[in-house]
Parts: structure tokens; C-alpha cells; sequence
């Protein structure tokens, strides 16, 4: 059978949930394995057991320090090692080097942003803001693939990997660049933007007044997003800004509160499962692409609507 | 000492422009193209690092430092050259060649770091993604290829110049981490870092007379084969328009926008 090797992401101990979206589409391929990079592998292995895991490779030490780099190396190692179909990895920003540099290193075709793999390793991407499908495949080496978190559901597993200890070797040149310190995001309540199953947004129509935006997204448990104009007003973190030169987001639900869709917005969003907006001006073109659209005041919108969700739960 | 300074630049399809596939690849003869938004950025932090750096604290002739723009494309891609030496990078190499055409990142990455080998520079700076393909892997092949320190998504970017080394605050969705090498090094810079220039009239005067060099696949000391669609490591099998989505539904607030709001969310089981 065919073995299919994807990276954990793990962030403070704790695995991303993308990771078991990585676990669901490998198990599809053939069998799933795990890699995990980590000082202390064992708290991290733990978790995998949720996802449809059926080995994990543990590779112990601070291999981070270095960054990209250095992962990149170490997986490298195994993927020659181990021969897999395909090598899997999130879509983060670190994902994706780690992924470029790999595919250097190995000598095989890389595939970014992917929201699907099917059995035979073709990709399916979403491309152009989402008006363009693609399907396309590595043609050489071992595919590296890149997948966008909430591409899939993950599959609920319970399962009992075998471990393996892996000893990587790590050369000088990737070892140049070092992380001296790191300050985590300081999360709030809410869920992480990338990750997150709802997304509630708010533009240039907030006036820079995000709190009715903030109280639905809290009342659906949701992330809070901006478009460009509100980040670059300083009317909210540019860490959560999406759209072409911010994120990208899939969510199940995505919430456009005064944004009017500019095609840089809509690029972040537009492949969301359920679009629903709110706009005053009724020819704004995020209208034609919402499922379901108010033309209306947002400050009599948002709160009215929180208020009946907050009212239904009781 | 003097710092080389190399920026990775592209052009692109205007990312205003509506895209289409063409033969597997992305259409660009029929739409505007323009400097790659996310590389002015680069090109600004190039530009400062060298103020930063001047006795004089201003680019150019007198700074004893040097920046150069690097880019592969067509020869239009030459009036995204200009724009950036408008904004006062010293001199630039396109390397253009009929045989680079349907490259991949991986062909393009081979090529740019071939070229950057030549020139003994201490920084390449790049933006973090081309705005048409956006797979930002780019920098991170150059910097493996060359074996150079990788400092990328960099928000903060302070040169040592005393010590040789460059220090960076890494953005990223985890968190900001603190990252340092030593020269040479390969960085991207986020569009958070700072307000790129426009060009002024007297830039624009002066970039008329910079030069362009322009190198040919051969010039690069590379063959044919390694770059190009035919030697790209993966292909595009087809490309569907997504189906338009059906038309939704608007209703206009009469005072009841949020109740109906939640109704579709309740029937949709999102609320």
C-alpha cells in the first residue's frame, strides 16, 4: 500500500486541527503517517490519536531554532528514507517554505493551496479569487503538496499509531538563520481566522466601529475578519485582514458586514460554502455574490441578528 | 563596507484584472501588466536599509552601496523595471529568453539564484508572493538553492552593518519570532513594513538613463532543459470556470434585516 507522509503543525503544545484534515486526506491515499517535530514529541503524539493515523514518525530536538530550514532538511531525510506517494503539508506561511524547500531538496514537483487530493494524487485548486478550478498533478519526484486548512472535515478516528524514532541529521548552511525570541499571538476568545468554520467580517462601512461585528462573530463563535480599506484605516489588526494581500479563508459561513466585494476581497473569500452580506448600497457587487444578502444599515442589522441568536440559545 | 543589494521583482497581470487559463497557463497577453504590488515593498526596504546605512542618507551615487533589481520575464517586463528604478534602485538585470516561458517556481527559483550567484551580493530582498501565482515559495527555494540564510515575512528589518548581519521580526499566523543571519541572506518582506514610495519626477528622469541588462537563458550558464513548461514538475491536467453561484437571495431591511438574517442561518443549521 501506499504510504502518504504529512507534517503536524503544533502550536504551544497543541496540534492545529488542519493537521487532521492533512490525516483524512492521507488516509484516503493509503496509509497515513505523521511526522512530528518536536523537544518533548510524546505530548503531541498523544493528540494524534483522534485523527486516522496509523504510524508516527517522532523526531526529537529544537530543530525550529532554525526555521524553515532546517525542518525542511530533516523531512527531506525521511522522505528519502521512506519513499512516500506524497507528501502533505498545511498551507501556513512556514508550510509552504518548508514545503519550496523541500521539493528543492528531493528534486520533486510541488503544489501549492491545494483544496482537495483525490486516490490518484490529482490536486484540485481554487485559482483567480476562486472563479477558476484547477486540477493538476506532480509529474516528477514525490508530490509536495500544499493543502488549505477547512479543505475537508476531518475524520474522526480513534486509533493506536505505532511510533518510530527518527534520527536527522542537520548541516551547518541550515543552521544560518536562528530565532533569537518569539512572542505568540495573544488569543482572544475567538478561533483562529484561518481555522475558524465561521468568519465575520467588517469593511469600510463600520466607520472604524467594530463592535457590532465583534458581537455576532462572538454570538456564532466565530473569527473576525476585515477587508483592506478597514486595516488600512487602522480600524483593525492587518492580521486579520482577508483578501489577496491577506488571507485566504474557507470557512462554512463568511459574514460581509459593509464591505463591498472589490475582486482583492473577494479572492480571500469567495470559495467560503455560504456567503451572507450586508451593505447600504445596493449595487455593491458582494451582494451578487451573497447567498443571502441585506441591503441595510449594518448598525440595525448586526444587532438585531445577535440579539435573535443570543435569544435562540436561551 | 559597502552592501549589494539584490531585489527580486516581477511583473504581473494587473491584480485588478479579471484572470483567465489559457492552454493550461495563465493567460497574460491580454491583460495589463504592472510591478508586482507585494515587491514595492521590497524595493522600499532596500531602499531604506541603504539610507539607514549612508553617510549622505539617501540611495544612490555617494552611498557606497548598491542596489540591483533582478527580474525574469518577457521584454515588456522592462516597464516594471523602470517603475522600480523610479523609486531609486541603481541599476537592473532582466533575463529574458523564449525558453523560460511556463517556467515553474522551481525553474524560476534555479534561474534567479543562478544569477544572484554571479554577483556577490550580501541581501536579496523579495516580496513574499507574486500577486498572479501566490505560492510565496520563491524565496525560500533561492535561499536553499544558495544555501544562504532564510529571513522571510519579515515586518521589521535592522542591518548590522558593523557585524555583517541582518536581524528581522518573522510575521506570521503563530506569533512574531526574532530571526538573525548573517550576510549573505535571502529575506521577504510583509506589506505591513512600510509605505512604498511613488516615484518622484526627478527619479523617473534619472531611471530613463540606468541600465537594464538583459541576459539569455545561456547567459546564465543554464540549459534549456531545466527550464520552461516542458521541464515543469507538475501540470495542469484542465480548468473549469467555477459554476456561477445561484442567485441569492437580497431582501432590503424594513426593520426586520437581522431577524431574517437568522432565519436563513437557522435554516442553513449555521446558527
Amino acid at each position: 500500500m501506499s504510504t502518504v507522509i504529512f507534517l503536524v503543525d503544533h502550536n504551544g503544545g497543541k496540534v492545529a486541527k488542519a493537521t487532521g484534515e492533512l490525516a483524512t486526506f492521507a488516509k484516503t491515499i493509503g496509509e497515513s503517517v505523521a511526522v512530528v517535530f518536536a523537544a518533548n514529541p510524546a505530548e503531541i503524539v498523544t493528540q494524534l490519536s483522534n485523527f486516522p493515523v496509523d504510524k508516527v514518525i517522532t523526531v526529537s530536538g529544537d530543530l525550529e531554532k532554525n526555521g524553515p530550514a532546517a525542518l525542511a532538511e530533516g523531512l527531506a531525510q525521511i522522505i528519502a528514507a521512506k519513499k512516500p506517494a506524497a507528501f502533505l503539508i498545511t498551507s501556513t506561511a512556514s508550510g509552504k517554505e518548508i514545503a519550496g524547500r523541500v521539493a528543492v531538496k528531493t528534486g520533486s514537483g510541488i503544489i501549492t493551496d491545494a483544496i482537495g487530493v483525490d486516490k490518484d494524487l490529482i490536486t484540485t485548486q481554487s485559482v483567480f479569487g476562486g472563479s477558476t478550478t484547477v486540477h493538476a498533478a506532480v509529474t516528477t519526484g514525490v508530490p509536495i503538496i500544499t493543502l488549505r486548512a477547512n479543505s475537508i472535515e476531518a475524520a474522526a478516528a480513534t486509533s493506536t499509531p505505532t511510533t518510530e524514532e527518527f534520527a536527522v541529521t542537520i548541516s551547518d548552511s541550515a543552521k544560518l538563520a536562528t530565532i533569537t525570541s518569539a512572542t505568540p499571538v495573544v488569543k482572544g476568545g475567538r478561533p483562529d481566522l484561518t481555522e475558524a468554520a465561521i468568519v465575520v467580517s467588517g469593511g469600510r462601512g463600520t466607520n472604524g466601529d467594530f463592535k457590532p461585528v465583534e458581537a455576532l462573530a462572538d454570538a456564532l463563535g466565530a473569527a473576525v475578519g476585515a477587508s483592506r480599506a478597514a486595516t488600512d484605516a487602522g480600524w483593525y489588526p492587518h492580521s486579520h485582514q482577508v483578501g489577496q494581500t491577506g488571507k485566504t479563508v474557507s470557512p462554512q459561513l463568511y459574514v460581509a458586514a459593509g464591505i463591498s466585494g472589490a475582486i482583492q476581497h473577494r479572492a480571500g473569500m469567495q470559495t467560503s460554502k455560504t456567503i451572507v452580506a450586508i451593505n447600504k448600497d445596493p449595487e455593491a457587487p458582494i451582494l451578487e455574490l451573497a447567498d443571502f444578502a441585506v441591503v441595510g444599515d449594518l448598525f440595525n442589522v448586526l444587532p438585531q441578528a445577535t440579539a435573535q441568536i443570543i435569544a435562540r440559545k436561551g | 563596507m559597502n552592501m549589494k543589494i539584490a531585489i527580486c521583482i516581477k511583473q504581473v497581470p494587473d491584480s485588478w484584472a479579471e484572470k483567465k487559463m489559457a492552454a493550461g497557463v495563465l493567460d497574460r497577453a491580454n491583460v495589463d501588466a504592472v510591478l508586482n504590488d507585494l515587491d514595492e515593498y521590497a524595493v522600499e526596504e532596500g531602499l531604506r536599509i541603504v539610507e539607514a546605512n549612508s553617510p549622505t542618507k539617501e540611495a544612490g551615487e555617494g552611498s557606497g552601496h548598491s542596489i540591483t533589481l533582478i527580474s525574469m520575464g518577457p521584454e515588456r517586463a522592462t516597464e516594471a523595471i523602470r517603475k522600480a528604478l523610479s523609486m531609486g534602485a541603481d541599476d537592473a538585470i532582466l533575463i529574458s529568453d523564449p525558453s523560460l516561458a511556463g517556467s515553474d517556481a522551481l525553474a524560476t527559483s534555479l534561474v534567479l539564484a543562478e544569477v544572484i550567484k554571479k554577483g556577490n551580493y550580501d541581501l536579496v530582498l523579495c516580496g513574499t508572493e507574486s500577486t498572479d501565482a501566490r505560492m510565496s515559495v520563491v524565496p525560500a527555494m533561492i535561499a536553499e538553492r544558495l544555501s544562504w540564510g532564510q529571513l522571510t515575512f519579515a515586518g521589521k528589518v535592522k542591518v548590522d552593518l558593523a557585524a555583517s548581519s541582518v536581524e528581522i521580526e518573522r510575521v506570521t499566523e503563530f506569533g512574531n519570532q526574532v530571526m538573525s543571519a548573517k550576510f549573505p541572506a535571502v529575506l521577504s518582506v510583509i506589506e505591513k513594513i512600510n509605505e512604498p514610495r511613488y516615484p518622484s519626477f526627478k527619479g523617473i528622469m534619472a531611471a530613463k538613463k540606468k541600465t537594464i541588462t538583459t541576459m539569455s537563458l545561456a547567459d546564465t550558464g543554464l540549459a534549456a532543459s531545466n527550464v520552461g513548461a516542458s521541464a515543469a514538475w507538475s501540470a495542469v491536467k484542465d480548468s473549469l470556470p467555477r459554476p456561477a453561484r445561484g442567485a441569492g437571495v437580497k431582501f432590503t431591511d424594513d426593520g426586520h434585516g437581522g431577524e431574517k438574517l437568522v432565519e436563513f442561518l437557522v435554516e442553513k443549521r449555521l446558527a
